[in-house]
């Protein structure tokens, strides 16, 4: 190493960069140490933790019902999913039958909540790119969607929207008439968003080429949902091993082919087109009947262990559940969540972007920080 | 006596009000575009539907605290923001907003001055205003800043080359640099500069966003950018002067678009008869409009596009923008003389 | 098994036995004749000792991977549960990554996606741990679910060489119960701070957080890391 004798005429060492817990760009608590060589990324670490408020243990000590009030609170923005998923995952332990009227406004339900993650996702990664007016667009039709959630089960945010065996409540009267209604408003706006984002230029030149990650290597590193898709694995759960009323459903499931920011945010686009077509279907073909199946008074599922997923905005949202079969909650509550997982692969996804792209990326696997940390 | 001194002081502290009071009221302006584009209202409280609102803003940075950080160059980090401020304000003694009018009963022209190398001045003066970024970075004495400040000092430099290059295309075509000259020459052609020359409007135009430092072209100073740009230290009246050195850069650059392109004070169609009644609506009114309407699409493009990465800026200026300005110089001296 | 609480015996009403017992009257009796009204003493929650891994039905078809896996290693699974239409695969530790590669690799398995790894923590048991994952398989659609048993020091080799994705779900797993997961590249702590002594969701880590001090202000925190004045010398 004759060169360390020598002082170089350059100390190029890599920069280390903190993008600390509290930043306007980073959608939560979250710290990303970048290693940079010059504008470069090098390498990134990723620190989490920040909104750690340990659910998975506290659901132990909880009711099997309450611990649905838990779930609202991990995916703040899609809380009626993950209530879904977990309601889903009990009623399959505890092998409940869930009528077909309440399974199909959980499909409704679940594709309005799809609509209103991705209206967020929408707003904060444009806003992020600097298109702000977007996020005021798609704010407004967030607004829509929570006031139709408000008027289902009463919360804006956390929704609280399913039981096991089905819904706590019917749909007010009315409700599906302005869900159609809402609907129709949707798909215009949708084409608004295309106006002013899909074919310009400064939004290609920001978004196309950066963040290429191959589907195989997309599987490897665990990513799923939208993110996935775009690169052109063609894995949704909701076809792959369908739930709720989902196998009665005629949609599409869009897929990306180069796998970079744009490809997902063409997908999360197309998926907006797609849930309104299935909400007009689980509208119009609404069954009557009862909205909740036969549940004992008290919830005890027999003693075994199971896995069940369904398809959150973000991805697969799993819940591996342990029940020891003799108390009121349960042994083991793990809750297995997308935004972790494609959070994993971000450090792979912004080595040799600069610094601007690292917003960029973020904002395009859409995480959400009370998934990561729980 | 009286015509070297009183007259111009006159005009000087007029104009210097006018601006100043159009600068603050800008900001309200951009708030209230960019709200109603946003389908929200912007500023409503204070005042009449949020009428006073740049006078609060005002009164609130000029009674904050004023903090100057422990390592930093004093007298630079005050003379920073005046830097940048002065040359943006001192380029309206050139820009005309009127020909000579009737004013009780002197013939006054509705300009302070008109040098005969008007546009060589702008370009000169306006081109200072690097200076005060740059100082502005150095003088926080922390790297961030500083490493922004000279990112922004690039930008601003490559941009200005092409800005230029569009100007001497301009002078090409006018065949003055005098600013009432090239205003003059429009009226005698009968056409706004803007259909003759319709490539350079589009590159003074984009260029002009450039130097601003307005979207798309805000990547040194936006929110999302890791660094808070040069003015980061800067807090209370410094940083309203940073500030209003930009929006007066703006309305420098409408004034300079509307004298070159859109024929300063002149009507629609200066040359045709029968359009003479718009003749009734006097010619800085026109010129205001003109600067007005310039603005409006500042303000309007900020609001729908997305900005610029550092290095696809770059590029835009020095791929794209200074050939095409090189090229059009070229084209515009082959038709000059041809015709 | 209910923990429900017998009421106390009408006797302990004592004299005012005729009149309907009442709580305020039986408090008041209980402190006049404490030692007639004892309540009943509570029964300790019953600690569950193993985990339910049953058997999968006679009639039922083993995939046919599982099969093939048992033919490839015959001394690696310990035993096959079915429960609710998922198989699970319980595996010995020390060959787990044979069967994880071979579960990858294999053409009528080809799990390349591993969804979740996660512990269930079953403390009167000697081998507490029970690492699960979970797997999915992209070209056929199908889930399987590998455990393994191991106690607080066992080695559990990491499968992330065979599924990158196992990353951060074994770092979990290593940070909230402390499992002792070998080979893996990153091994530290994700969602707890980086100095956190304990593993927080074992069974016997109390909800509350790490041993009695229930921290109510800054100085606790300071003192549980000997970062206050008294200790600053140390």
């Amino acid at each position: 190493m004759t060169v360390e004798a020598q002082r170089p005429m350059f100390d190029t060492n890599e920069m280390v960069l903190n993008m600390g817990p509290q930043h306007p760009s980073t959608h939560g608590v979250l710290r990303i140490v970048l290693h940079l060589d010059g504008e470069r990324v090098a390498d990134s670490d990723i620190v989490i933790g920040y909104l750690h408020r340990g659910i998975e243990k506290l659901s132990e000590n909880r009711d099997w019902t309450q611990i649905i009030l838990l779930t609202d609170r991990m995916d703040y923005v899609a809380a009626a999913s993950t209530n879904l998923g977990y309601c889903e995952t009990v009623e399959k332990l505890m092998s409940i039958e869930v009528p077909r009227r309440a399974r199909y406004v959980r499909t409704v339900l679940n594709e309005l909540q799809r609509i209103a993650s991705h209206c967020l996702w929408l707003g904060t990664h444009a806003m992020d790119i600097g298109a702000m007016t977007v996020f005021l667009y798609a704010f407004r039709e967030r607004e829509l969607i929570l006031d139709l959630f408000e008027e289902y089960c009463g919360a804006r945010l956390t929704y609280n929207s399913q039981r096991i065996g089905g819904l706590p409540l019917d749909i007010p009267p009315g409700w599906d008439r302005k869900v159609l209604e809402f609907c129709d408003i949707m798909d215009s706006k949708v084409g608004e968003y295309e106006t002013l984002l899909t074919h310009n230029r400064i939004w290609l030149e920001r978004t196309r080429d950066i963040g290429i990650i191959s589907g195989s290597e997309a599987v490897a590193l665990g990513m799923c949902g939208p993110a996935l898709r775009g690169s052109g694995v063609p894995r949704d759960v909701r076809k792959d091993e369908p739930y709720a009323a989902y196998d009665e459903m005629d949609f599409d499931v869009p897929i990306g082919d180069r796998g970079d920011t744009y490809d997902r945010y063409l997908v999360r686009l197309e998926e907006f087109r797609q849930s309104t077509r299935i909400i007009r279907q689980g509208i119009e073909g609404l069954p009557e009947g009862p909205f909740i199946g036969k549940v004992p008074r008290l919830i005890k599922p027999p003693a075994g262990e199971t896995y069940h997923a369904i398809e959150s905005p973000k991805g697969e949202i799993g819940f591996f559940i342990v029940s020891d079969g003799r108390s009121t909650n349960p042994y083991r509550f793990r809750v297995r969540s997308p935004s972790f997982c494609n959070l994993q692969a971000l450090p792979r996804l912004i080595r040799g972007h600069l610094v601007a792209d690292v917003v960029a990326l973020i904002g395009s696997i859409d995480i959400v920080l009370g998934e990561v940390d729980r | 006596m009286v015509d070297i001194f009183v007259i111009p002081l006159l005009k000087i502290v007029i104009l210097l009000n006018a601006i100043l009071v159009s600068v603050s009221y800008m900001t309200l302006l951009e708030r209230k575009v960019i709200a109603w584009v946003q389908s929200r209202l912007g500023p409503m409280r204070v005042g009449p539907r949020g009428v006073l609102q740049p006078i609060a803003d005002a009164l609130k940075l000029m009674i904050k605290e004023d903090i100057t950080p422990a390592k930093a160059d004093k007298w630079v980090f005050t003379l920073a923001p005046m830097m940048v401020l002065v040359p943006a304000l001192i380029v309206f003694a050139v820009i005309p907003f009127g020909p000579e009018v009737n004013l009780f009963g002197r013939l006054e022209p509705l300009y302070i001055t008109d040098i005969n190398v008007g546009l060589l001045y702008i370009v000169s003066v306006a081109s200072l205003g690097v200076y005060g970024i740059i100082l502005g970075g150095w003088a926080s004495n922390s790297k961030y800043p500083l490493l922004a400040s000279l990112r922004a000092s690039a930008q601003l430099i490559s941009y200005e080359v092409a800005v230029t290059m569009t100007l001497v295309s301009m002078i090409v075509t006018a065949g003055t640099l005098s600013m009432v000259g090239i205003v003059e020459a429009q009226r005698e052609s009968g056409l706004w500069f803007l259909f003759v020359q319709p490539v350079a409007f589009v590159l003074f135009f984009i260029g002009g966003l450039a130097e601003t430092n307005r979207a798309p072209f805000d990547m040194p100073e936006a929110e999302q950018e890791l660094t808070g740009g040069f003015h980061t230290e800067y807090s209370g009246m410094r940083f309203a002067l940073f500030f209003l050195a930009e929006y007066a850069n703006m309305i420098v650059i409408s004034s300079v678009a509307t004298t070159l392109f859109m024929g300063g004070w002149l009507r629609p169609f200066p040359a045709v008869e029968a359009l003479g009644f718009l003749d009734l609506i006097p010619s800085w009114i026109w010129f205001i409009s003109k600067t007005f309407a310039f603005l409006y699409v500042f303000l309007w493009i900020r609001a729908t596009l997305p900005r610029y990465r550092y290095d696809q800026l770059m590029r835009l200026g020095w791929k794209v923008l200074i050939p095409i300005a090189i090229g059009n110089v070229v084209v515009s001296g082959v038709v000059k003389v041809l015709l | 098994m209910n923990n429900e609480q017998k009421p106390p015996t009408p006797e302990a009403s004592g004299a005012d036995s005729a009149q309907p017992p009442n709580n305020d009257q039986r408090q008041a009796t209980a402190s006049a004749k404490p030692e007639v009204t004892k309540p009943p003493a509570k029964k300790a929650p019953v600690t569950p000792t193993s985990p339910t891994d049953p058997a999968p039905p006679e009639d039922l078809e083993v995939p046919s991977f599982i099969t093939a896996l048992q033919a490839a290693y015959p001394n690696a699974i310990e035993q096959l549960s079915y429960w609710v239409g998922d198989w699970t695969v319980i595996v010995v530790p020390e060959h787990l990554i044979a069967v994880s590669e071979f579960l990858k690799d294999a053409p009528d398995g080809g799990f390349d996606l591993c969804s979740d790894v996660t512990v269930s923590d079953w403390p009167a048991r000697p081998k507490r741990f029970d690492v699960v994952y979970c797997l999915y398989s992209t070209q056929h659609r199908y889930r399987v679910r590998l455990k393994v048993r191991t106690d607080e020091n066992g080695a559990v080799p990491s499968v992330s060489d065979v599924w990158p994705a196992a990353n951060w779900l074994e770092r979990e797993v290593y940070d909230m119960f402390g499992v002792n997961i070998t080979g893996h590249p990153d091994r530290r702590r994700i969602l707890m701070p980086e100095e956190w002594q304990g593993y927080p969701q074992r069974k016997d880590y109390p909800l509350e957080g790490p041993g009695e001090l229930l921290m109510e202000g800054p100085q606790d925190w300071l003192r549980l890391r000997n970062l206050d004045a008294e200790n600053e010398g140390e």
